[in-house]
């Protein structure tokens, strides 16, 4: 591990930096699932749209290609809706575009 | 809940073309985009296009974006909704989405993905510093809103996206102190390379950014040089003056809502990475679900807007349009598709589809 990992930013919406991810890739988490799981890097507001390819090499450098790796799995919704917003579609009698 | 023809979601360069091609069919079309405008990243782009006459070359993206636009508006079956986000995507045809704080529902029996690309970050040192920007939202902040980023930019990526929003940035009077450039010559079209090079913008390849400086937002990076390995050459660092660190780093196709619609994925490194399979009518491992432009593979918007054209058209004919003229329509895309990747500029992208066709 580099000394500067700590100052490297991987994933923003949760505050995780590289030390963290090379961390946890040699404590043996071998998935972006396993990674997204134990630390949520990538469950944040843009859910993965920036680190999720920073992860993807860090993997790879660890020996994983890129190729062979598991996205993870894509629940929907994209990206976070508020509970009002549920609450309010639900309440319309007929949903409309 | 409503139900349509063909959902085009994203309205950039190849969502506008598709719902203009699904549209002239006569077929009930919704047209969504999660931005206030339709447009995409055409409306930030004031130069001018390469192509053919067919691709509007010589015209500026801003103005190809109002053109199209008007289209859209003209066509009355189809319906235009902005600031709404697709959710999530069905086998049963339903699309949930989220519009004016409200989490809704409708049924498409054709869907077109063309959500396009998001840009892609670097680790360095100092990366979450204030300052430290993608192109593509500089490009925004510039173009779109008249902000200027900074006064002092050190552009990392001599690809085109990092030329050409290095000239608009010396046209909006922003100094560029140098471009960097990781691989050992300049990725992008050298007509924009000599522009920045003649108003002596040093290009320098085989370097890359090592870190970002300052304390509560960026005040200068060390840059280095790189070995034929990608490594850092020791010794070779150097400190740069700036305000502001521009990423044109590339784009990584926006595939969320494929990857949760479980569409068959490939990852292509020429595409820009995992890309849905298609066949060459731009469908999808799922019958219902269409993609083209950047999130099909990132590439140009002359060349997003054929492929939404003919995923339109395609769309159209699989829901039992017919006629001389589709056909001949479709022939002609495709046509134009082959021009526009021809040639050694379009060897990689070749490649690229190469893996991704079934």
């Amino acid at each position: 591990m580099h000394d500067r990992d700590q100052d490297i930013i991987v994933c923003r919406c949760e505050d995780l930096t590289l030390a963290d991810i090379r961390a946890l890739i040699q404590k043996g988490y071998r998935t972006l699932d396993e990674i997204r799981r134990i630390s949520r890097c990538g469950m944040g507001p843009c859910q993965g749209r920036t680190c999720r390819a920073l992860v993807q090499r860090e993997l790879q450098a660890s020996g994983i290609n890129i190729k062979d790796q598991v996205p993870g799995v894509f629940r929907p919704p994209t990206k976070p809706v508020t509970l009002g917003s549920i609450a309010e579609g639900a309440g319309r009698r007929s949903d409309h575009a | 809940m409503r139900m349509f023809d063909v959902c085009i979601i994203g309205g950039g360069p190849a969502g506008l073309k598709a719902a203009i091609a699904a549209g002239s069919q006569g077929l009930s079309v919704v047209l969504m985009d999660d931005a206030d405008h339709l447009g995409g990243q055409l409306v930030k782009q004031t130069h001018m296009f390469f192509g053919s006459e067919q691709q509007r070359a010589g015209a500026r993206g801003v103005n190809i974006a109002k053109e199209l636009v008007e289209q859209v508006t003209s066509l009355v079956n189809v319906e235009v909704v902005l600031c709404t986000t697709a959710l999530g995507l069905y086998d049963d045809l339903v699309l949930t989405y989220e519009t004016e704080g409200s989490y809704r529902k409708l049924s498409a029996k054709k869907f077109i993905v063309a959500t396009g690309a998001s840009e892609r970050m670097l680790t360095f040192p100092g990366n979450d510093l204030p300052g430290v920007y993608g192109a593509g939202a500089v490009q925004t902040l510039m173009n779109v809103y008249g902000v200027k980023p900074g006064n002092r930019v050190l552009m990392v990526g001599a690809g085109n996206i990092g030329l050409i929003v290095s000239y608009q940035l010396l046209q909006a009077g922003v100094e560029v102190i140098a471009i960097v450039e990781g691989g050992p010559s300049i990725g992008g079209y050298l007509v924009h390379a000599s522009k920045v090079r003649r108003a002596g913008v040093p290009i320098l390849t085989s370097h890359t950014i090592k870190e970002a400086v300052g304390v509560n937002c960026v005040e200068g990076a060390i840059v280095c040089e790189l070995d034929s390995q990608w490594q850092p050459k020791s010794g070779t660092e150097q400190r740069i003056d700036a305000d502001v660190i521009c990423l044109a780093v590339g784009l990584s196709p926006l595939t969320d809502i494929l990857w949760q619609a479980e569409c068959e994925m490939v990852f292509v490194p020429e595409l820009g990475g995992n890309v849905a399979y298609r066949d060459s009518t731009m469908c999808t491992s799922k019958p219902h679900i269409y993609v083209a432009g950047d999130v099909a593979g990132v590439e140009e918007a002359s060349s997003a807007m054929v492929e939404g054209e003919l995923a339109g058209l395609c769309a159209a004919k699989s829901l039992g349009v017919s006629g001389a003229h589709l056909t001949l329509q479709i022939t002609s895309a495709r046509s134009q598709l082959e021009e526009l990747r021809s040639g050694p500029v379009g060897d990689k992208i070749r490649a690229g589809l190469l893996q991704a066709h079934r």
